[in-house]
């Protein structure tokens, strides 16, 4: 690709600024739809047509030529961000609509621009390989990302939000960038994800891994280092939640991958230690999720849960191939890598059904809304396509990846050994585990948001979203039902991507056979319902069919709205199995003895992340008191300055003349 | 084929066998054994009443619930007579799908906008998410022992032939047991027959279903309880049997099971509430024995 190429997709880009407020949009859209066909052409030839990776010539720098790397790993990826980027512009049609009249020209053109440096960044990211390149990529993602977090910038948690957001992603870069020297430094190879295989092959592969691993992880979110997520999530506008929850964290995941093909040697203890944090992301990701009142909140920590999924399917992988049982590897990295998929198509759905529930009652506390089935159907059933899906049942993608993962560790409970065994039967109790929770913590938020009465004045006013706000959902909602019809067309491109890690792919082959069967036996199941719905509709047309009030014990008065069970009760519970993890506090105050009449009281509860607590904010504090107290010497006096001047030179000069320095 | 039909069949005189247990325990007069079905005719032909409050989801709920035992059941073998679908690693499907009828259920119950309602949701929710690990581990177990991921190769290569493999049947039987007990919302975790919704599971989640969609949950609990039979069975049919003592010892086994479950609910009380989590892991540790068996078995664990 040529370099003035570049340039001019910048220049368009810059063009927003100038243009009107009504055309910014399309103008945008445009160049997203050309980013998208011109990468997704790569993309496509190199997983399809093409062996091999496809190299494209960038630009010069420093004599050396940086060029865009695209094999299939990046070529997956390629393709998946421009599918959800695409679906988050489309989305944004009809979700800014309402922020035009508060925000002037500049300031939504800054947004569209940044988006499509999200979009364009992480597009670099998975193809370059050069370090520095690499890093400047992963940079721009985040310095766009953190505009778009803090789009609604008036409001002070916004910004508050957004600037932990920015800091956190930059202790990231900094461990990557280290670790980049560190390989460099080690080994003398080349400065980019090439250089490191020489690296790993001289050295214990742990340490510098893990390294990477937490650089990547922070933005992955996994657990304790996902802090930042839980609150950018809610934050940010729906579409740039569903584009970051869909495809940005999995830029950390990428990066780990990319890592691990540089491995070669060493792999258990690597493998143990995804497989470990995978599990504990997930586990508690989805405990908490299922504590939130905040739906996009509870969103963003289901993505830690999924991201941990993922994780558990990558850590089998590794552990397969370090333990040379190929099935358990070939299966692991192939439900893993599809999980990156089919998370990016439910979360974003999701995000975005949420946000036309925001956008129409204007709350995201689940606690004041209800019934909205009623009055936005459609919003209501594409959450729970989602909400199904994303709970891994069949027919739908999520239960596909999660079925590969499955059966590549039940294939290898015979050759393994006793430790791959034990292993193994932690992460497929922890996997039902989740899958179980994850029903627990989706039945929750759809029937409280969707389902029963109205519990707040909040949802009377809303109606369905324009049909135009729909369209990404009908094309994702497609898409997450055709993986799960027909997963077997899907096999090919993805053992073109686990041959980078495993080498040989013949499992995913010889699963096919059995995905057919899913095929059929989900089909059968849609023609079970089909028929006992038919027989049951034929049966009402003949007998009488009234419509009551719900059974109450004959106390049918009462407002139906304050007799319902609200979210926390939903989770009353299992909060209560799970309290240490939780860790769920609430506000309220006693009545008194002496109060004959008591006056009106409120009652809140809410739950705070250990992890964040005590890795975030305690130490944050300390080191805040910490300057604080430093912060005396600040006087503002002239003279005091004067005199830590004269202090450091006597210091230096004493320090001389000691020949200390 | 066959397979199906002898679950279906074993299923309508499931629940008659369990009343007529606990009718006689009771010293109360035996109802006939074909009571639940006449029952079951009965609520076909009537009308039923929807509340105002209920959406599609509470409409179509029961027959997804349906539809997914029954498909469910298709997967079950029973000795060498084949299930209708087959495939590596089905058990995992049957799991999820059985799952998604939970899911439905359990919105439907929401649905409802009843408090009532509401708690034996999220009741039921906590139960099954606690039992799945369960039946997982133990079909690893099983999977471990005979190296084989479907049902249908599975009991077609368990041989209880070494004393181990009889603790792995045991234990194995006595988990299945239970765990069908939790999925049916049986004692000790739940009794169907108390009459304050305060304590109940899963009768209280279809307190507002009438008429035709009651009786598709009526018998989709009826399969469930059968399939869990049959699994149960398959531990102890032995595929070298001719057919006909087969399908004999089928029925007797289910008529046990049955008989024992009459029993224990003649003479066992409900759990507490609250301690029925704890009673459920416990099953996933029998598991786990189960699976640690299978590992001395496999020469994995070495024992001197």
């Amino acid at each position: 690709m040529d370099l003035l190429f570049f340039k001019i997709t910048i220049v368009l880009i810059v063009a927003l600024f100038v243009l009107p407020q009504r055309i910014q949009y399309f103008w945008s859209l445009l160049l997203h739809t050309a980013i998208l066909g011109i990468t997704s052409f790569w993309a496509i030839e190199s997983l399809f047509f093409y062996s091999g990776s496809l190299i494209l010539p960038f630009f010069p720098f420093w004599g050396n030529t940086i060029s865009l790397v695209i094999d299939p790993l990046s070529a997956f990826f390629l393709l998946v961000v421009n599918f959800t980027a695409f679906m988050g512009i489309l989305y944004a049609k009809g979700y800014l609509k309402p922020y035009y009249e508060t925000k002037n020209r500049s300031e939504t053109a800054f947004h569209f621009f940044n988006f499509l440096g999200l979009h364009l960044s992480m597009l670099l990211v998975v193809m370059l390989r050069d370090a520095v390149a690499f890093l400047i990529a992963w940079e721009l993602m985040s310095i766009s990302s953190f505009f778009l977090v803090i789009f609604e910038s008036e409001k002070k948690e916004t910004l508050r939000t957004g600037i932990r957001y920015l800091i956190q992603m930059h202790i990231g870069v900094v461990l990557l960038m280290v670790a980049f020297i560190l390989a460099f430094v080690g080994s003398g190879a080349a400065f980019s994800f090439d250089g490191l295989s020489m690296y790993f092959a001289a050295h214990n592969p742990f340490w510098l891994f893990l390294l990477f691993f937490i650089g990547f992880g922070i933005k992955a979110g996994f657990i304790p280092l996902h802090s930042w997520l839980p609150h950018a999530h809610p934050a940010a506008p729906s579409h740039v939640s569903g584009t970051m929850s869909g495809v940005m964290i999995k830029m950390g995941i990428y990066g780990i991958l990319r890592v691990l093909t540089t491995i070669h040697h060493d792999l258990f203890g690597i493998g143990l230690f995804i497989l470990i944090i995978s599990l504990v992301s997930g586990l508690i990701g989805i405990s908490l999720a299922i504590v939130q009142h905040d739906v996009k909140k509870i969103l963003a920590y289901s993505s830690i849960e999924n991201i941990g999924i993922i994780g558990i399917g990558i850590g089998l992988g590794v552990i397969g191939l370090a333990m040379n049982i190929p099935v358990l590897a070939v299966l692991g990295f192939a439900g893993g890598i599809l999980h990156i998929l089919n998370h990016s198509l439910f979360k974003s759905l999701l995000f975005f059904t949420a946000g036309n529930v925001y956008r129409q009652t204007h709350t995201r506390n689940i606690e004041q809304l209800g019934g909205l089935i009623k009055k936005m159907p459609k919003t209501a059933l594409f959450f729970l396509l989602g909400a199904m899906a994303i709970s891994g049942l069949p027919p739908f993608n999520g239960f596909i990846s999660e079925f590969l993962i499955y059966s590549g560790m039940f294939k290898s409970l015979q050759s393994g050994g006793l430790m791959t065994d034990i292993v193994i039967l932690f992460s497929f109790s922890g996997l039902a585990i989740i899958g179980g929770l994850a029903v627990f913590c989706f039945t929750k938020v759809f029937s409280i948001v969707f389902l029963g009465n109205p519990r707040s004045s909040k949802t009377e006013n809303a109606s369905e979203v324009e049909n135009p706000m729909l369209i990404p959902d009908y094309l994702i909602s497609a898409f997450i039902i055709f993986i799960g019809f027909a997963p077997a067309l899907f096999m090919k491109p993805l053992a073109e991507i686990v041959h980078l890690f495993t080498g040989n792919t013949d499992f995913i082959f010889q699963i096919v056979p059995t995905l057919n069967k899913i095929s059929l036996s989900s089909g059968i199941f849609i023609a079970v319902i089909v028929i006992f719905w038919m027989l049951r509709n034929w049966q009402q047309k003949r007998q009488k069919v009234e419509q009551s009030a719900t059974w109450g014990c004959g106390y049918s008065g009462a407002n139906p709205a304050i007799h319902q069970y609200t979210a926390t009760s939903y989770a009353e519970n299992f909060r209560q199995l799970s309290a240490k993890i939780v860790n769920v506090k609430k506000d309220f105050e006693l009545f008194e003895e002496t109060e004959i009449f008591p006056g009106e009281r409120t009652f809140e509860t809410r739950s705070s992340d250990i992890f964040e607590d005590q890795i975030i904010t305690k130490p944050s504090g300390k080191l805040l008191s910490l300057f604080e107290k430093i912060a005396v010497l600040q006087t503002g006096k002239i003279q005091h300055y004067l005199l830590y001047a004269l202090v450091f030179l006597l210091a230096i000069s004493v320090f001389a003349l000691l020949n200390w320095i | 084929m066959i397979s199906i039909l002898l679950i279906a069949i074993a299923a309508l005189f499931f629940t008659g066998i369990i009343n007529k247990v606990k009718a006689k325990i009771g010293g109360r007069k035996m109802p006939s054994v074909f009571q639940p079905v006449y029952d079951l005719i009965r609520l076909f032909k009537k009308g039923a009443v929807y509340s105002n409050t209920t959406s599609i989801i509470f409409k179509i709920a029961p027959s997804v619930y349906l539809a997914s035992v029954f498909t469910a059941m298709l997967f079950i073998p029973i000795g060498n007579l084949h299930s209708l679908l087959s495939f590596h690693g089905d058990f995992v499907f049957f799991t999820y799908l059985l799952g998604i009828g939970k899911f439905m259920m359990i919105i439907a119950a929401m649905d409802t906008g009843s408090g009532f309602e509401g708690m034996g949701a999220n009741r039921e929710a906590l139960y099954s998410l606690l039992v799945e690990p369960a039946f997982f581990i133990l079909a690893g177990s099983v999977a471990l022992f005979t190296n084989n991921i479907s049902f249908q190769e599975l009991f077609l290569h368990l041989h209880m032939s070494s004393n181990l493999s009889i603790i792995i049947g045991i234990a194995a039987i006595y988990v299945l047991m239970y765990i069908a007990i939790v999925e049916n919302s049986r004692l000790p975790v739940d009794d169907p027959k108390t009459h304050l919704e305060l304590t109940m599971v899963h009768e209280v989640m279809v307190l507002d279903n009438s008429g035709f969609d009651l009786a598709l949950i009526h018998l989709a609990s009826w399969f469930k309880f059968s399939i869990y039979g049959a699994i149960i069975s398959n531990f102890l049919i032995q595929v070298q049997w001719p057919v006909y003592v087969q399908i004999l010892s089928f029925f007797f086994i289910q008529a046990v099971f049955a008989f024992t479950i009459g029993i224990l609910e003649s003479f066992r009380a409900r759990n507490k509430m609250e301690k029925n989590p704890q009673w459920i892991i416990m099953l996933s540790a029998i598991a786990i024995v189960v699976f640690l068996t299978a590992l001395i078995i496999t020469n994995k664990i070495i024992l001197h």
